[in-house]
Formats: C-alpha cells, sequence, structure tokens
C-alpha cells in the first residue's frame, strides 16, 4: 500500500474527475469545485513525491501555499459569483452571455 | 543569498509594497468624490519605484534562497510594467464609465497587480511561478468586474475567474509531474536534472510540459486557451482591457522565455548567442505550431467584428502569435525581437485603446459605426488613430514596422527550419491591413462630412494622446537609444 504509484493513481483519478466537473458542469459553484480537485490532485502529487522521493521540504512548502492560494481564489470567485447572482439572478454559467458574435 | 542579505536588493519591489499600503489607506480618509486622489499616491510610489530600479546595480544574482533573480532582463520587463501602469493610471482618469464608481480601490488593486507583475518577470523558482500568476490573476479577476452594476462587466469576470483558476489548475499539476521528475522547484536545478533523464522519462516530461504551456498561453492568451480573451476584453472597464493587453502579456513573455529557455534548453552551460532544447523535448516545435495558430486565428476572426473594442481584442491575440514566433528560435536575438516588439507594442496598442475609450465617452458607441467622420469631427483624435493602426499593422515608417523587423529577423537568423514560420506571419501581416485599415475608412471616407467640432475634453486627453502618438511615429526611424538599452538588457541569471 505504501508505495508512490498508488498515491499518483489517485491523483490523476482526482485531476480527471476535475476536469469532468469543469468540463460537464453548468454552475458556477460546481464548475469552482472540480478546480479544487485539480488543486488538490497536484497537492497529492506535490506531497506523495516530496514524502518518496526522499527530496527535502520544497514539496511540503508548496502544497501549503497551494493551499492557500486556493482559498484567496475560491474567495474571490464566489464574490464574483455572488455578483453574478445579484444581477442575473442565476449561477448557471450558460444563462450568463449577453455578449455573443 | 539568504533572506536578509536579499532585501538591499529587494528595493523597488518594497517601495512598491509600501505604496501599496499607503494607497490602501490614503483611501479610507478620501470622500467617493474625492477617492480618484488616490492616483497620486499610486503614481508617486511608483516614480521612487522607477528611480530605484534605475539606481540599482544589475549584477545578476539570486535572491531569497534562489527563487528571485535580479538581472537586467526582469529589469528591463520592470521597467516596461512601471510606464505602462502608469499610463493606464492616467487614463482611467477620463475615462467615463469608471466615474459612476469609487475609484480609490481601483487604484490600489492596481498597484497590487503591478507588484505581481515584477515577481512574474524575475521568478526562478517554481512555487513564485506560481504564486506570482496566482497574485497577478486574482487582481485582474477583481479589476475585469470592477463595474459591479453593469452586467458586461460581470459576465467578463466570470468568465474571467473560471477559465483563470481552471487553467492555472492544470499548470499546477504539470509543474507537480516535473517537481516529481527532477525533485527541485529551482530552475536551475531543474534544468540538471533534465538533462540526466533517460529516454522513458520523456513521455512524462512532454505531457508536464503540455500541461505548463496551458497556464502560460491563458496568461498571453494564445490559440486554444484564448476563449476567455474577446469576452473578459469586451467586458471588462476598457481601461482595464487596455492593460491586461499589455502588462499581463509582457510579464507572461518574460516568465515564457526564462522559463523555456532555462528549464528546457541548455541556456546556462556556457555564454553562447543561441543555444538548444534539451532531451530532446520538443517544446520549440509545439510553441512554433502554437504561434502559427494563434496569429491565424486572431487575424481571421478579428475580419469579421463590429465592435472595434472586440476587434482590438482579437488583433492582441494575433499580436501575441507574432512574438511568441521569437520564443523557439532560442537564441539573444530573439530574446531582443520580444523586447522591441513590447515596447512598439505598448504605445501603439494602448494609444488604440485609449481612442476607443474616449470615442465610448464622446460618441457612445464602440462599434465601426461610431467612428463615422472622426476625421473632421475630432481631427486630434482621428490622427494619432491611423496612426496607431499603421503601426499595429506594421508598416514603416511607424513603430510597428520595427517590432516586426526585429521578430522576423530572429525567424530568418535561426535557419531554415523556421522558414515556414515567417511565411506564415507575413502573410498574417497582409491579412491584418484589411481591420486596421476599415476603421480609417469610416473615419474619413464614410459619413457626411460636416463642420461640426467637438472640443477636447480637457488637457489630459491631448497630451495622452501626444505621449502615445510620438513614440508609435518617431521609435519607428529613430530607435538606436531603444536598441542599445535592449542589447544589454537581454542578461539573464544563469544559475551559481
Amino acid at each position: 500500500m505504501e508505495n508512490l504509484s498508488n498515491y499518483l493513481v489517485i491523483s490523476s483519478i482526482l485531476f480527471s474527475l476535475g476536469l469532468f466537473g469543469v468540463v460537464t458542469r453548468r454552475n458556477g459553484v460546481a464548475v469552482l469545485m472540480g478546480v479544487e480537485l485539480i488543486l488538490n490532485a497536484a497537492n497529492l502529487n506535490f506531497l506523495a513525491f516530496a514524502r518518496f522521493g526522499g527530496m527535502n521540504m520544497s514539496g511540503h512548502v508548496y502544497a501549503l501555499f497551494v493551499i492557500v492560494l486556493a482559498a484567496a481564489e475560491a474567495a474571490v470567485a464566489l464574490a464574483i459569483i455572488i455578483n453574478i447572482f445579484n444581477n442575473f439572478n442565476t449561477i448557471n454559467i450558460d444563462d450568463v452571455s449577453e455578449m455573443k458574435q | 543569498m539568504n533572506n536578509l542579505n536579499s532585501l538591499v536588493f529587494f528595493w523597488p519591489e518594497l517601495l512598491l509594497s509600501v505604496t501599496i499600503l499607503t494607497a490602501i489607506l490614503a483611501d479610507l480618509f478620501y470622500s467617493k468624490k474625492d477617492s480618484f486622489k488616490v492616483v497620486y499616491w499610486s503614481l508617486g510610489g511608483m516614480f521612487l519605484t522607477y528611480i530605484a530600479i534605475r539606481l540599482q546595480d544589475i549584477e545578476p544574482t539570486s535572491l531569497f534562497m534562489g527563487t528571485v533573480a535580479h538581472d537586467p532582463f526582469s529589469q528591463f520587463f520592470k521597467i516596461l510594467i512601471l510606464i505602462s501602469t502608469a499610463i493606464v493610471m492616467l487614463m482611467s482618469l477620463v475615462s467615463g464609465e469608471l466615474k459612476k464608481y469609487r475609484m480609490g480601490e481601483y487604484f490600489s488593486i492596481m498597484t497590487i497587480m503591478t507588484f505581481g507583475l515584477f515577481l512574474m518577470t524575475s521568478s526562478i523558482d517554481i512555487l513564485m511561478v506560481y504564486l506570482s500568476i496566482e497574485i497577478v490573476s486574482i487582481m485582474s479577476f477583481f479589476l475585469a468586474g470592477y463595474l459591479k452594476r453593469n452586467s458586461l462587466s460581470n459576465e467578463a469576470s466570470l468568465k474571467y475567474v473560471i477559465y483563470g483558476a481552471f487553467s492555472s489548475g492544470i499548470m499546477l499539476y504539470g509543474l507537480s509531474i516535473l517537481f516529481g521528475l527532477t525533485g527541485s522547484t529551482n530552475f536551475f536545478e531543474m534544468q540538471k536534472a533534465i538533462s540526466l533523464l533517460g529516454a522513458d522519462s520523456n513521455l512524462a516530461l512532454v505531457l508536464s510540459t503540455v500541461f505548463i504551456l496551458v497556464g502560460f498561453g491563458y496568461k498571453i492568451s494564445a490559440v486554444p486557451f484564448h476563449f476567455w480573451t474577446p469576452d473578459v476584453y469586451e467586458g471588462s472597464p476598457s481601461t482595464i482591457t487596455a492593460y491586461l493587453s499589455i502588462a499581463p502579456k509582457a510579464a507572461g513573455f518574460a516568465l515564457m522565455l526564462r522559463f523555456f529557455n532555462q528549464v528546457f534548453g541548455d541556456m546556462s552551460i556556457d555564454i553562447s548567442t543561441s543555444w538548444s532544447a534539451i532531451n530532446n523535448v520538443p517544446w520549440p516545435e509545439l510553441i512554433a505550431v502554437l504561434s502559427a495558430a494563434t496569429m491565424t486565428v486572431g487575424n481571421l476572426v478579428a475580419i469579421q467584428q463590429n465592435n472595434v473594442k472586440r476587434m482590438l481584442a482579437y488583433s492582441s491575440i494575433a499580436h501575441a502569435g507574432y512574438m511568441m514566433m521569437a520564443i523557439p528560435m532560442m537564441s539573444n536575438s530573439s530574446i531582443e525581437g520580444v523586447m522591441m516588439y513590447l515596447i512598439m507594442y505598448l504605445f501603439m496598442n494602448l494609444g488604440a485603446f485609449f481612442v476607443v475609450i474616449y470615442v465610448k465617452d464622446q460618441i457612445g458607441g464602440e462599434d465601426y459605426n461610431s467612428f463615422d467622420g472622426l476625421g473632421w469631427k475630432m481631427p486630434y483624435v482621428a490622427i494619432p488613430m491611423t496612426l496607431f493602426m499603421v503601426a499595429l499593422t506594421g508598416l514603416p515608417p511607424t513603430a510597428g514596422f520595427v517590432g516586426k523587423f526585429y521578430i522576423f529577423a530572429a525567424v530568418i537568423e535561426s535557419g531554415s527550419r523556421f522558414y515556414w514560420l515567417a511565411f506564415v506571419g507575413v502573410i498574417n501581416s497582409v491579412i491584418s491591413l484589411y481591420y486596421y485599415i476599415r476603421v480609417v475608412r469610416h473615419m474619413y471616407l464614410i459619413g457626411e462630412r460636416n463642420d461640426e467640432f467637438i472640443n477636447p475634453s480637457s488637457k489630459l486627453v491631448l497630451s495622452l494622446l501626444v505621449v502615445l502618438a510620438i513614440p508609435s511615429f518617431v521609435f519607428g526611424w529613430y530607435f538606436s537609444p531603444i536598441a542599445e538599452w535592449i542589447s544589454k538588457s537581454t542578461i539573464m541569471f544563469q544559475g551559481m
């Protein structure tokens, strides 16, 4: 159980699920959840490589930074989605398209 | 260099951080009507930053335990970013659509974005790459949606945040694979590790290259990652559109040049004028194909637009394609080409956007028909606009020609492998003539001639037009000081 490839398999599954979520979901919040899955897949990669590759601390530090930045990004994205809801009364991203050419 | 000693070389960024805090605090003391005065604090701080950059000793070193480079290359881009930020801030003062909102935060957010762009141009560690890209992205999401009650601006920020978060997530996954292959986050250690990798890891290497290109491609709006560009550019406040088409793109190109040449190229082995890709990673071919696709799609779609702002959005995609042509050449002249093009592009593109902003405020529209008869109504706008359009096409004797000349020279110089790319570039420049000249045609040939004359609304408008028009013309035939500056600025920090 304790080997690198298991972790890589899990992270690639997470990545694919995130990709699938972003492409298929039409709800703004659900799309953001897909993005979070992608970020967590990358985080898992960093931690697994740092743990099993016998590397220095940089992988762990990287993961910490990613967690903080993901939170910041989610905060901004949710603020934008609230603003969208106030103006359009929906958070379905297909309905939010007045610009078309 | 350790963290404490690095601070001595970090003066410009420190000054910029103080400026950010001052701007945020100053905003608290102004009423809504007066809050645009924050711009004076921001501009003053940025002027001090400029002086600090200029006074610095530019011996290449690395700061903060090898995460930030301090070299002439980043210095050049920092100055470019400061100039464009200052011009856009002045443009924001005359823009009508921003007047209804509190302006204080707008300027402080722009200053924070400048700080992020500074880090982007100088990062030599994949942690700093991700961190700086995110600082810039998050601030630009804010700015794109700054017109809170305008539904187009809302839509722009939503599209921007979804595409931005998605592509930076994919880039992060690519970076994590690269980290696993090399065991380091530092550019130079990664490069050493990659050159020692066997052929069995090539698949993972190519995969991570493609994923990383998604992130960079989004930042410079290269085709297949360009879908956000037209909508975000059309919906955002026009000043921010102008800013997004220059500053983050310049920083994105700086980052791309540094990353691909230093991680996937053998640039640091000895200081020569050209180098090659290591371990046969096919990134030069990949970027060459993307570049050809970028300029072709940008130009062909720009032809079909009826909105000048949207046309300029597609044209900025095409210009990103021209600049991308130089990246796979891996030579000193290719770096010079990108730098020269960016300087010239800064003035002519900001000028074109400024004219669109001003026409929208005075006439009330952004489509081609709003430009009808402008040659008589507002000659002081129509003449610079003609110049900007000719310069964007790349005809002599304007600045655009010099930029294109440097890029094409770099492509031809690197040998017959990329002649096809230069050919595609030339064809595309010809196509672009059509939609740029269409603006001029609307200004002078369509619409009745009448004696109606609209006076310029302020002195600032006139002086901004002059400040942007003079370089677009003069740099077309007198550019030796710039060429000299650029040839000194190609020196990058090359590792310990």
